[in-house]
This record gives structure tokens, C-alpha cells and sequence, in this order.
């Protein structure tokens, strides 16, 4: 919403300043997102006085003549004028030498010879000020003060545009009226409407309700056949107007809201609906047939072009207004070129009406059109307050285009009703706000909004009427609300309390996602973010009614697309050590596409130097591999899936957990890589959501560890992990642990066959083991391996 | 302060300098040389000297000596260092080490900027008593709006672009879409116990926002909810107050400012004096002084009501920020698209090790970066 400081202090009759503004308006509710200054930089130009005008002295400089002016400098300043219009001993504006011209493009009035005169300065017209288009001369200023006088004095146009920032809860806002009405509050001054220059002592008559659903007024009929979508119609008929350019003035309320101005009529109702909060239209009464008004639903497939000459479809949820044949106007969004007021109209009709805020809002929306008006009525306007803009409209247009009213205006009210009163009970004020104030101090508050309060000491609640312009006042928590509000946010005390304390743990979501991100993070591990869209992931993948982009219209079902575009965008940056993991939802179809299943996974992916290089070894690392990731996985899982296990399952590493099953995988992952770059490994698991096993201390030994080194010959497709099972297997009590600690293939080995050497490591609880207790089970564990796997001690 | 005054707290500041010297690295040596000496930025060398001109002709003497003097300190102080740092490196040297060659390190990880200022805002909640709530990302048009007392076609939407998903209505809660907002787990946890409550809910949210520098479509967000007996806009403020002297410094500025969200009443926003400028106004804080934290206030009855907590006896205070906006602010990031982006060179920023260590967060392949690196605004 747009404020101008000059309109605010024509409301409060005192000067004010911008920057003031910015800081009061931001506690009242109304944050200033930007002061944009207007006209401020016709600040050096000064009241100039033509003395003598005479021709150039160039006879061939024919469009020119030759100005005597006094700047009030007391010197007698030659200036060369080009305007038809100059006259001696009349007042225009003057720029003197060194003055910036207004405009992006603005140049400094120079002393620069025109065809051999030096021009000491400019007369300006009201285009080179950046005060309008017209260019038929310079700007005659009707003053008689001093030359010399800044211009601003005589031409009080500089304003400042307060771009504020309405909540939605605020109509009352969107005019000056109701931002003057909070500033006076704030300021402990009073407010009213400004003068409407030429109307001095003119006040049209208040409108006359007429009976039922349909009222007359200057011959024509105003008819509300859909009492829901539009409750109130104020009518009046205006006739003899002179539709033209609007003066000075209103031209400059209605552009310092950044509104272009149109002409006198127009002005007038968005004047109204800047001031007021009120949108107002103006038909050709010429064009309407009937004549008559009439606020009906939109029939089935009815048609309207509508002023920015685009024909729409209506459909019959739209309040539409229509005369005698045909719907003229989507009522509160826009009207129809057909009926609009020109320059040739003379007769007018003027509507003031209600219309429903969710109707609007609704119609707004399908035919995917905003206006300053349909803005309003979708918050709401003063119901109950639609005499003062129809007065205040009928007197601007009387003031700037005469004409004369036809009769009374109409108001077609068909359920008149009151504005709601709310009962406040204090002690509950007290109990949310935790501050009992007085009853006085609150009725204060309510008084200083607009509601009229009747305290009843006998129930202890305050009756509250609340004024029409604040359809957000519903209930007791909105006046408690509005009682703080204006009380001061800042006047409450801040004092930590004692409290009591819930009995509830973290969610285990929480928990989990704690202790997997530390854990990561300890292995070297960056935490990403990602965006959860993308292209459709697999069968299951949830789709979205409106995405953003078509690439981006599927839920992932996968952390690891998003990550490997951060990967490629680490690669397009020319950094090729990458390791990345991130901890995030990824959404799955319900079986009976209900709620879809959200699924807490962790992935990581790695690529590049296993290290940082070193002097020591030339400063190369080794790029991480396979067994890399293996160690990354197995850590990853500990930490996701507690109690879960990670095995080899057909070529892939798999993990899964003792509650769920499968719960990730872990590998080389499949993409191109540019040639400097390193292959990128990776993996995916489901967050167990289990709680944790519990760790149990283990006795520490006290007896030594015998290690025995053994190496075998496996024939081709037996694994180390079958080994491994098979000694564990063959048991002996006193084996404590066996891992697989070298490989070599190759020469002196049989073709097809690898040599792995383990480590055996035996103790006895009690006991300090002798070489023939580990030798026999050594021997064994061979002899075992041999039958069941065909696996030999290597000889060679 | 005069110029005069004003050239002698700078001389006062250099000159506490120079006790420190001797202990200076050669790197931190090379620098403060160039700061104070430097030919064309030396705060002796040039800034004090352009300074003195504008000076009467008695203080241009006072202060022109002492400069003097303090240079000639500085010369003879960083010689000396530079002397010694040589001599011990060379010792070293003919002892077969070179001890200025470069340790050997490990990769380090590290938490992503919003989820360190996430925890951090946890931690502090957490000690006031608050534990911590989950809810589902995927909500129902009934959690994320009509519970939350959002009327049916109301402008209050229009801050709430929302994504639907492609699934069937949920009986009476209406369609099924992306959480615009963590409020929703305000009423899961009222429905889950009763008070008192006191939880901090953290989690992704999701509109339908252009990608720019300050909108993302998915960020994170914080939630906060207390809701017993006796629980008043008093103890709202002393919170997020207590809250704000914590996360920033415990003298910072901190204002309420009315505002408006459906699901609470009286609504407020949280601004807390810009931590750039001190609250004087700069580019960060738009002028104002003032930068926004949270929005906050008293639980709507009506959100009470539908969490199935009865109003009139229990009142409670909400509150919600994000997370990558508060980092944005803390660490002068200027684009929120670079906490998507995964960049290593932005994610190595943030961490505890220093930056001079920031070599072992990775190595690049010799080729020039394709973006200089992400520097605080100056205020």
C-alpha cells in the first residue's frame, strides 16, 4: 500500500516526516518497506520574475527571445526563453546556474552561449519539472511571492511515497484515513478528512435506504438480486458533469499513490479509494440501459470484456453487475469498457457497494486478475461506513466538473444489520496478556481504534461495539489483541518465570539424525542440503499438482540424484575432492494412496583424494576406493541402522537391518566422469527409527592374546568372508577374533587361484594359552577349511 | 572528536601493537608490515600522514613526531622478528628438518551453515526446558491451515504459495500437500500431550517461490510451542528475549513489533538491533537498525481448542524463524542459493578449524575457481 506523507498530514493538520513515519509505523503494525521521495529534487529551483522580455538580438534566432529575470539575487539575469507564453512581470519557475534538471537524464544548467548570448539560468515548463506532459509553454505560477522563493514554497508538491506493509488482518489500512487514525493515536492528536479545495461548505446529502432489494435514485434502478455476494449498494446520479483533466491537487493525491491520472471522475473514486478504503465506480449513464444497476450471479457462460479488453467467461459463483441487459463489470475486480466514463459523458452513475470478500477473492482468482479495488473488497470494507465515500465522491466531482445531483442517493441495504458487539472480560485479558491493566487503561486502547465500549461493572465485561472498518474484530482475543497493541508491546514486563517442565523426550528423529550427522561429519563428511524435487524417481514417486518446473514436479524417492547434481557442480568448479552427505525425507505412494510415506534417509557420496597430498609423497594421495566406501558404509550403518549389518549380496554391498531388512546399499556410483576427475562412490540408508541397543561393558582381558598369521590358497569363487565363516565355524573357544589382512595373485599361485592371509587371534578368559593349544586349533581350523572350501595352506 | 583526538587513538591503537611482535608468524608478520607500513595503505605510512595535513600547525608537530617515532619502533621491531624467525628456521634447517615445511593433516568434515545455526538455537532452547518435535513434511490442508484457524479463501493464504500433491483428498482434511510452514507440529504435539508443553520443532517447509537469491522453495524452519497453565504474553517475551541475548550477545537490542499469522493473538515479530551496525542502519538492516528474527505470539483459542486443550484454562506462546536466514545474517552469506549448491568451498567455510587450515578441506585441480569465494558485506 502506498502512503503520502502530505495526504497523512492533510488528515492530522501537522507537519510530518518521513523518516518519523518509518519508525512509528513499523511498532503500529504497519512496516514501511520503502520511502520513495517525490519531487524532492525540485528543491533549488526558485520563483523567477520576467522583467522585460525582447527579441534575440541574433535576427536569425526567431524562436528565441531575450528575458530580463530577477531571481531575487538582486542582479538582472539575462535568460534566453524559447516558450510562446513568456510574458513580462509574471512568475515561472527558474533554474539558476548549477541546477540538476529533474529526470533520469538530468542535465546541469550551464552558462552556455545560444547563438551568442550566455543564458544565466532557465525558465522551466511543468514537463521539464516532471510535473506532467503538458509542453505548450512555460509553468505561469499564480503567486505573488518574492522572486527568489524556493519553488516548493508556492508549489507545496514534494511528497514522500511510504511503500507499507499491510497485513492481510488490516483493511482499514489500505486508506490514509485509517493510517491517519493510528498515527493520531500514537501521536495524541486529533485527525479529519482534508478539505476538498472548491467544495468549501458543499456537503452532498446523505443517502436514503430504500425498502427491500431494490431502490431508485435519479431514474435509475438499483437492484440487488444476490444479497450474498453484494449486501449493500450505494447509489447516486450525477448529471451536467464536466468530465475532464483534474486540477493540480487531486492530480497530485492520486499520483503521489503512484495511480495515473485519467480525469476528474476517475480521479475522484480512486481519491475515495485511497482515502477511505472504499472502491468506487462511475458508469456512463448514457450507456446503460434501463437504466438500471442490478448485482446479480454471473449466468452460465455469460461473456464480459472487461477494460483491458480481454473478453472473460463468468461463472455463476461471480457477483457480476449488470444493467437492464447485459453485465457491465465483474463487481469488485473490474468494469466493462462499454459503460466506462469518457470525456463525452455527462450523466453519470456512481456505485458504492459491498461485496463479498471470499466472492471476490474467488472470482479474483479464476479470471487471474487483480486490482487495487478487488485488493480491498478481498479483505473487506466498511460495510457499515458506505455514506462518507459516496458524499465525499459526489463533492470532488461537484467541485472539479459540477453537475448536479438527481435526486437523493439510494442506499439498497436488503438485511440491514449492526456491526458485531464483543463482550471482553478484563481478568481474561489479564490471564493472556499477563498484565492486569486497568479497565480504564483498556477501554483506552478499544476507544483510540474506533469502538465504542460500555463497561457493565455488574458482569465484569466490557461491551464492545466495534467499528465497521475492522471486519477483523471477531472475537475477545481480537480486542485483547488490539488492547496490547496499542498498549505497547514495548510496555510489557520481560521477566523470566518459573515454569514447569514437561515430561517428554526428543523425538527420536531427532535423536537419530544428531548422532548420524556427527558421525559422518567425524569421517571427513560435509553435510549438503538439496531441493526434495525432481524429475520422477521410481514407480512409487509422488507427483505435485503444480510444480515449480516440469523437471522438478516429482517428490525424490532418493537423496542420491540431488547430492550427484552437487557433485557435477563441484566438478563444473573445478574441485575434484567431493565428499558429501546429506540427511533428509524422501516420499513414497501409500499402497492406498493416502498420506504418502515419508522415509528418513541418510546418503553420502565420495570422490577424489583419499587424503590431503602431502610433501612426503610428492603431494599425491591416492583417490578413494572401492574399500573406502566399504569402511564408509560399515561406519554409516553402525550409525544409522544400530544393530544393522552390511553384506556382499550378488555384487553389491548391502545393509540391513535386524527390525526392517533391506536398509541401503553402498558402491561405485554409475556416472560419467570428466577425465581429471576421480569415480564417485556412494551410498543410501534408511534411518532406523528403532531405539538403540544398548552398549554393555565388556570385562577387560587378563590374560594374553596368541596371533597366528596363516596364509591360504582359495580356489576360485570361494570369498574371504566363506573362509572366515568357515574357521569361526570349525571353533575353537579360544578364538577371539580372524580377519582377512592381505591378498596376492600371480606368479607361483595355480591359474584361477588367490592367496589371502589371515590373522588369528586366540586367548583363553582364565588361562595363558600354550603354543600346542593354538597350534591343534590352528590345525583344525585347516583341516576344516580344506574339506568344506578346498582351501590350503599356501607352501610357496 | 576532533581530528586531532581521533589521530591520537589511532596512534594509541598502533602503538598497542607493538608489544606483540616478537610473537607475530612470519605470515601475520608480512601482513600487520603491510598494514602499518605498507606504501600505499600503511596506516603510519600513509593514513596518518594524509590525515595531519588538515591539522593547526602545533598539533601537526605533536602528532607528525610521534608517528615519527612509532615508525621507527615498527622498523627496528618487524626487522628484528624477521631476523629471528630466519635464524630458527635456518637452525632447524642444518639439523636436517625444516620445521616450516607444511604438517601432515586429515580431512575434516563439517555440519552444513543452517544446521549449525539450527543446533545452536536448539542448545539454547534446550536448556529452558524445551525438547525437541518432529512432524510429516507431506501434510493435509486441515493441519496446515483450517486447524491453524487460516479461513477458507483468505488473503492470509497469499503468503502461503503452496505445492499440492497429485494424491486424493484425506476425507475431511482436505488435499494432501508440502507444509508451508513447521506450525502444523504445534497441533501434533498438543494432540500428542497434553500440558504442559514446551517443545522446539525444527524442519524443512516448502512453497512455490522462484529460486533467488533470498526465496528458496524448500528451507528450513523452527517452531516453537508452550502451551499450560498460567502461560502469558509476558512469558513470550522473557523467552525469545532471553533467546535473542543468547544466540547474539547479551546486550543485544531486542523489539516487538505488532504482526498478524492466523494461529496466534496477539501476533508479533521479533527484530533484534542489526548485529552489522550496531543499530545505526546499514545495507544489511535496510537503514532500519533493526533486523527481523521471528514471528511469534499467543496461541489462537481456536488453535488450542483444535489441538484439543481447553482455552480458557491453558494459553500458550508460538514462535517460528529460519534457520538459513539467521545464517545468512550471521555469516554475511548474500544468496541462499549457495546453501544448495554443495559447493565443498562454501561448505568448508564453515567450521571450527580456521581457514588457514581450509587446505585440507580439498584440493582443486590448479585451474582458477569459477567464483571468488563468498565474503561477509562489508558494513
Amino acid at each position: 500500500m502506498n502512503i503520502s506523507r502530505r495526504w497523512l498530514e492533510a488528515f492530522l493538520r501537522r507537519p510530518l516526516d518521513a523518516q518519523e513515519l518509518a519508525r512509528i509505523l513499523p511498532m503500529l503494525g504497519a512496516p514501511v518497506d520503502a520511502i520513495e521521495p517525490i519531487h524532492s529534487e525540485l528543491g533549488p529551483f526558485v520563483v523567477g520574475r520576467v522583467l522585460e522580455v525582447g527579441p534575440h538580438p541574433d535576427p536569425k534566432a526567431t524562436k528565441v527571445r531575450l528575458t530580463v529575470v530577477d531571481d531575487g539575487s538582486g542582479e538582472r539575469l539575462a535568460v534566453i526563453c524559447g516558450a510562446p507564453n513568456v510574458t513580462a512581470g509574471k512568475s515561472y519557475p527558474f533554474a539558476r546556474l548549477g541546477t540538476r534538471m529533474p529526470g533520469p537524464k538530468g542535465f546541469t544548467i550551464e552558462a552556455r552561449p545560444i547563438r551568442g548570448v550566455v543564458s544565466q539560468g532557465m525558465l522551466c515548463s511543468a514537463r521539464e519539472l516532471g510535473l506532467g506532459e503538458e509542453h505548450n509553454g512555460i509553468l505561469e505560477l499564480d503567486t505573488d511571492a518574492a522572486p527568489g522563493t524556493p519553488l516548493l514554497e508556492v508549489m507545496p508538491i514534494d511528497d514522500d511515497r511510504l511503500v507499507i506493509d499491510v497485513t492481510p488482518n488490516r483493511p482499514d489500512l489500505l486508506g490514509h484515513k485509517g493510517v491517519a487514525r493510528e498515527l493520531a493515536s500514537a501521536l495524541k492528536t486529533p485527525f479529519r478528512l482534508p478539505l476538498i479545495p472548491g467544495s468549501e461548505g458543499a456537503t452532498a446529502p446523505n443517502p436514503r435506504r430504500a425498502e427491500g432489494q431494490s431502490g431508485v435514485t435519479g431514474g435509475v434502478t438499483i437492484t440487488i438480486e444476490d444479497p450474498e455476494g453484494c449486501a449493500r449498494f450505494f447509489a447516486a446520479t450525477l448529471r451536467g458533469v464536466t468530465v475532464g483533466p483534474s486540477p493540480a491537487w487531486l492530480q497530485q493525491r492520486v499520483t503521489s499513490v503512484g495511480m495515473r491520472s485519467i480525469n476528474n471522475v476517475v480521479d475522484a473514486t480512486n481519491y475515495v479509494m485511497f482515502e477511505l478504503n472504499q472502491p468506487m465506480h462511475a458508469y456512463d449513464l448514457a450507456k446503460l440501459a434501463g437504466p438500471a444497476l442490478i448485482a446479480r450471479r454471473a449466468r452460465p457462460g455469460e461473456k464480459l470484456v472487461t477494460l483491458d479488453d480481454v473478453e472473460r467467461t463468468l461463472d455463476q459463483d461471480m457477483v457480476v453487475i449488470a444493467d437492464a441487459e447485459r453485465a457491465v463489470g465483474i463487481a469488485g475486480v473490474m468494469g466493462a469498457a462499454q459503460v466506462e466514463v469518457t470525456a463525452q459523458t455527462t450523466d453519470l452513475v456512481l456505485e458504492c457497494a459491498w461485496f463479498d470478500p471470499r466472492r471476490t477473492r474467488r472470482a479474483r482468482r479464476s479470471i487471474g486478475l487483480s486490482s487495487e479495488a478487488s485488493h480491498r473488497f478481498e479483505r473487506g470494507v466498511d460495510r457499515w461506513g458506505g455514506a462518507e465515500p459516496m458524499r465525499r465522491c459526489i463533492e470532488i466531482i461537484q467541485a472539479t466538473g459540477g453537475g448536479a445531483l438527481d435526486g437523493e442517493p439510494v442506499d439498497v441495504w436488503p438485511t440491514p444489520t449492526n456491526p458485531p458487539r464483543i463482550f471482553l472480560r478484563p481478568a481474561r485479558s489479564a490471564q493472556v496478556l499477563g498484565v492486569d491493566l486497568p479497565v480504564r487503561r483498556i477501554e483506552e486502547c478499544l476507544v483510540a481504534i474506533g469502538c465504542t465500549v460500555l463497561a457493565k461493572p455488574d458482569d465484569h465485561r466490557i461491551a464492545v461495539d466495534v467499528p465497521g472498518w475492522r471486519p477483523d474484530l471477531v472475537s475477545e482475543i481480537d480486542l485483547i489483541e488490539e488492547v496490547a497493541r496499542v498498549h505497547g508491546y514495548g510496555e510489557f514486563p520481560d521477566e523470566l518465570r518459573p515454569y514447569r517442565v514437561p515430561v517428554r523426550e526428543d523425538a527420536i528423529e531427532a535423536r537419530a539424525t544428531r548422532r548420524v550427522r556427527e558421525g559422518l561429519v567425524a569421517e571427513g563428511l560435509f553435510e549438503s542440503q538439496t531441493l526434495a524435487f525432481g524429475p520422477a524417481g521410481d514407480k512409487n514417486a509422488v507427483a505435485l499438482i503444480n510444480p515449480m518446473a516440469a523437471p522438478e514436479g516429482w517428490l525424490r524417492t532418493s537423496l542420491v540424484p540431488g547430492l550427484l547434481r552437487q557433485v557435477e557442480h563441484n566438478w563444473s568448479a573445478h574441485t575434484r575432492d567431493i565428499r558429501l552427505f546429506e540427511i533428509g525425507t524422501t516420499f513414497h505412494a501409500a499402497p492406498d494412496r493416502g498420506r504418502p510415506i515419508e522415509v528418513l534417509r541418510v546418503a553420502g557420496l565420495i570422490s577424489g583424494g583419499r587424503e590431503p597430498g602431502h610433501w612426503t609423497a610428492s603431494g599425491k594421495a591416492p583417490d578413494f576406493e572401492l574399500w573406502d566406501l566399504k569402511g564408509l558404509l560399515a561406519r554409516a550403518v553402525a550409525l544409522a541402522v544400530p544393530g544393522g549389518t552390511c553384506q556382499v549380496e550378488g555384487s553389491k554391498l548391502v545393509a540391513r537391518s535386524p527390525e526392517s531388512g533391506f536398509a541401503g546399499w553402498g558402491g561405485l556410483v554409475d556416472q560419467t566422469v570428466p577425465p581429471w576427475a576421480a569415480p564417485v562412490f556412494g551410498f543410501e540408508l534408511t534411518i532406523s527409527l528403532e531405539a538403540r541397543s544398548g552398549i554393555r561393558y565388556t570385562p577387560l582381558p587378563t590374560t594374553p592374546a596368541v596371533e597366528r598369521d596363516v596364509a591360504l590358497v582359495l580356489p576360485a569363487g570361494v570369498t574371504a568372508d566363506a573362509v572366515r565363516a568357515a574357521i569361526i565355524t570349525a571353533g575353537d573357544a579360544s578364538l577371539e577374533s580372524v580377519a582377512a589382512f592381505d591378498e596376492y595373485r600371480g606368479k607361483g599361485l595355480m591359474a584361477g587361484t588367490r592367496s589371502v592371509a589371515f590373522r588369528l587371534v586366540f586367548r583363553d578368559p582364565v588361562r595363558t594359552l600354550r603354543d600346542q593349544d593354538v597350534d591343534s586349533a590352528v590345525t583344525k581350523a585347516l583341516a576344516a577349511l580344506e574339506s568344506s572350501l578346498g582351501v590350503q595352506l599356501r607352501t610357496t | 572528536m576532533s581530528d586531532h583526538t581521533q589521530l591520537m587513538s589511532v596512534l594509541q591503537q598502533v602503538q598497542d601493537i607493538l608489544p606483540g611482535i616478537p610473537e607475530l608468524s612470519a605470515e601475520a608478520l608480512e601482513s600487520e608490515h603491510t598494514r602499518i607500513l605498507g606504501r600505499t595503505q600503511g596506516i603510519l605510512t600513509v593514513n596518518v600522514l594524509r590525515a595531519l595535513k588538515d591539522l593547526p600547525p602545533e598539533d601537526k608537530r605533536q602528532v607528525g613526531s610521534l608517528a615519527n617515532q612509532l615508525r621507527q619502533q615498527f622498523e627496528a621491531a618487524f626487522e628484528t622478528r624477521r631476523t629471528a624467525l630466519r635464524e630458527a628456521a635456518s637452525r632447524s634447517t642444518a639439523a636436517g628438518i625444516d620445521l616450516t615445511m607444511p604438517g601432515r593433516s586429515r580431512w575434516i568434515g563439517g555440519e552444513h551453515p543452517a544446521t549449525r545455526v539450527m543446533e545452536e538455537i536448539l542448545d539454547i532452547f534446550r536448556s529452558l526446558g524445551f525438547t525437541i518435535a518432529v512432524g510429516p513434511e507431506a501434510e493435509s490442508e486441515w493441519y496446515n491451515f483450517g486447524a491453524l484457524n487460516f479461513p477458507a479463501d483468505h488473503p492470509a493464504m497469499d503468503m502461503h504459495d503452496t505445492l499440492y500433491l497429485d494424491l486424493p483428498t484425506v476425507g475431511e482434511e482436505g488435499r494432501l500437500l508440502l507444509r508451508t510452514h513447521t506450525s502444523p507440529v504445534q497441533l501434533r504435539a498438543m494432540m500428542q500431550s497434553g500440558p504442559p508443553i514446551r517443545v522446539v520443532a525444527p524442519g524443512m517447509v516448502y512453497r512455490k517461490d522462484t529460486f533467488d537469491a533470498s526465496h528458496a522453495p524448500a528451507f528450513g524452519q523452527i517452531e516453537g510451542l508452550v502451551v499450560d497453565e498460567g502461560i502469558s504474553f509476558v512469558d513470550l517475551k522473557a523467552t525469545l528475549i532471553h533467546f535473542a541475548r543468547r544466540f547474539f550477545t547479551a546486550d543485544t537490542a531486542v523489539r516487538f513489533r505488532p504482526s498478524y499469522f492466523p494461529f496466534t493473538e496477539p501476533s508479533a515479530e521479533m527484530d533484534v538491533g542489526c548485529q552489522l551496525c550496531g543499530g545505526k542502519g546499514c545495507g544489511a538492516c535496510k537503514g532500519t537498525g533493526w533486523m527481523e528474527i521471528l514471528g511469534c505470539g499467543m496461541v489462537h483459542p481456536t488453535v488450542l481448542t483444535n489441538g484439543g486443550i481447553d482455552p480458557e484454562k491453558y494459553t500458550g506462546f508460538a514462535f517460528g524463524m529460519g534457520p538459513q536466514r539467521i545464517a545468512m545474517q550471521r555469516y554475511g552469506v548474500p544468496d541462499i542459493r549457495l546453501f544448495y549448491e554443495g559447493d565443498m568451498r562454501f561448505l568448508g567455510q564453515f567450521n571450527d578449524v580456521g581457514q588457514s587450515e581450509g587446505r585440507n578441506v580439498g584440493t582443486e585441480s590448479g585451474l582458477p575457481p569459477a567464483r571468488p569465494p563468498v565474503r561477509p558485506p562489508v558494513p
